[in-house]
């Protein structure tokens, strides 16, 4: 590790987070072939596009649950970490400053909902692909939740490229996600509760 | 890793809370999503129809059997109309819109689920295409073939002798697009979309009405919204 720099990530957590990247972005890309008029155009073999999202979508899920079992323990003790809100995490939602753990609030809720989300895409993908030939699959609702799953999840994203890529104060962040390391200091700033090991 | 807890700063489990409430909504909308997201349009459809063209799909998905999406070409495409006829007709582009022109708004049901209110269509009525081959009285149903091999599907007399059942070669005040079955589609809003044959350049009078491409795999062949393909049921 560089000299003053701290441990934010293990390599089990950055696993997790590319394995997820990875996925999402090419369900992101064969989703939206399947979903707009003018790019289906373009790529007219539903019929394979549709098996390369379905399958993907089932390597996706399948490659978080491994990296889930090969994180195990250490990977639990990070889910109690998102899952803990105190005292500052709810003043620091309302808008007042208040010192933050390794994951600042709004980390922890964009990780559970995306958690969330996972599970959700996965029902309502299994739910399209079968009750395409099994009515007893069929709802009325599935491709609502399916899309409107895609959109929020989007609007996530599109908030989390941001602060990761963009905003001068917080795009430091992506070193701890790339290397595993961040600045010292930048963390006493940014994660004052954080004791690093 | 974090400071010992003050008294009013016990931490709670909000995180396992806000997961479960997502999955369990999530899930359970299954059952009103589609409800909901109706009345969400219905109430605002003022602004829907205003920020609809900025939309990137205008709220339909092409689907699509084959590799290739059919080409229209004005000078070699033909509707052939054939079968149990007296006087078997084949309609060049132009002949098409030479007959009488109708318009009409309907709504568009996909059987998945999806919906496209209040869709501007322009075309001629079937009958009016029907009338000119003149098909005799053995001829109980009708098969609409499209360029997109092997794609078929068959309508009864009766179902096509529906009042709104039209051959649409305009959508939304503009030709047809090609992703939209380009130079003409069948429309009968009363049927779940794959009833609403694509690219039609044949129309057959039959005896009786069979399995379509989809009704091969497994859907009703009476697809009426609502109340087939397992909804209503």
């Amino acid at each position: 590790m560089k000299a003053g720099h701290v441990r934010r990530f293990s390599p089990v957590e950055r696993l997790l987070h590319w394995v997820n990247a990875a996925g999402f972005f090419f369900l992101l890309v064969t989703g939206l072939i399947l979903y707009l008029p003018s790019l289906s155009m373009l790529v007219s073999r539903r019929q394979t596009i549709q098996g390369i999202h379905f399958w993907g979508g089932v390597g996706w899920l399948g490659a978080l649950a491994g990296v889930v079992l090969l994180g195990g323990r250490r990977l639990l003790a990070t889910a109690r970490e998102l899952d803990s809100f105190d005292g500052d995490d709810l003043s620091w939602l309302r808008g007042r400053g208040a010192p933050q753990g390794r994951f600042n609030a709004g980390q922890k809720i964009n990780a559970v909902l995306t958690a969330a989300f996972t599970i959700l895409f996965g029902v309502s993908g299994l739910l399209l692909w079968f009750g395409e030939e099994d009515t007893r699959y069929r709802f009325a609702s599935t491709v609502i939740l399916h899309d409107g799953l895609m959109y929020v999840s989007l609007a996530l994203l599109v908030g989390h490229l941001y602060l990761a890529l963009i905003h001068p104060a917080t795009r430091h962040a992506l070193r701890g996600m790339t290397l595993g390391s961040v600045d010292a200091g930048w963390a006493a700033r940014h994660h004052a509760k954080w004791r690093p090991d | 890793m974090d400071s010992p807890p003050l008294p009013d700063q016990e931490p709670r489990r909000y995180g396992r809370r806000l997961f479960l409430a997502t999955v369990a909504g999530g899930i359970s909308s299954l059952y009103w999503g589609k409800a909901a997201w109706d009345h969400v349009t219905g109430v605002i459809s003022p602004v829907a129809s205003a920020v609809a063209p900025i939309l990137p799909t205008g709220g339909w998905r092409i689907y699509t059997i084959s590799g290739h999406m059919p080409e229209f070409d004005p000078a070699t495409w033909r509707l052939r109309v054939g079968g149990l006829v007296d006087n078997p007709v084949s309609l060049t582009y132009d002949e098409l819109r030479a007959l009488p022109h109708v318009e009409q708004v309907s709504t568009f049901h996909c059987v998945t689920g999806w919906t496209v209110q209040d869709v501007h269509w322009g075309g001629v009525r079937l009958g009016d295409v029907l009338a000119r081959a003149r098909p005799q009285a053995s001829g109980h149903a009708l098969r609409f073939v499209s360029m997109e091999v092997p794609y078929v599907d068959y309508l009864t007399v009766s179902q096509a002798s529906l009042r709104d059942v039209m051959l649409a070669y305009e959508m939304d005040g503009k030709p047809l697009a090609r992703e939209h079955g380009a130079p003409v589609r069948l429309v009968i809003p009363e049927m779940y979309g794959y009833k609403n044959v694509k690219w039609l350049n044949g129309i057959d009078v039959v005896p009786k009405a069979v399995n379509g491409y989809w009704e091969d795999l497994g859907y009703d062949r009476n697809a009426w919204v609502g109340r087939s393909n397992g909804y209503g049921t």
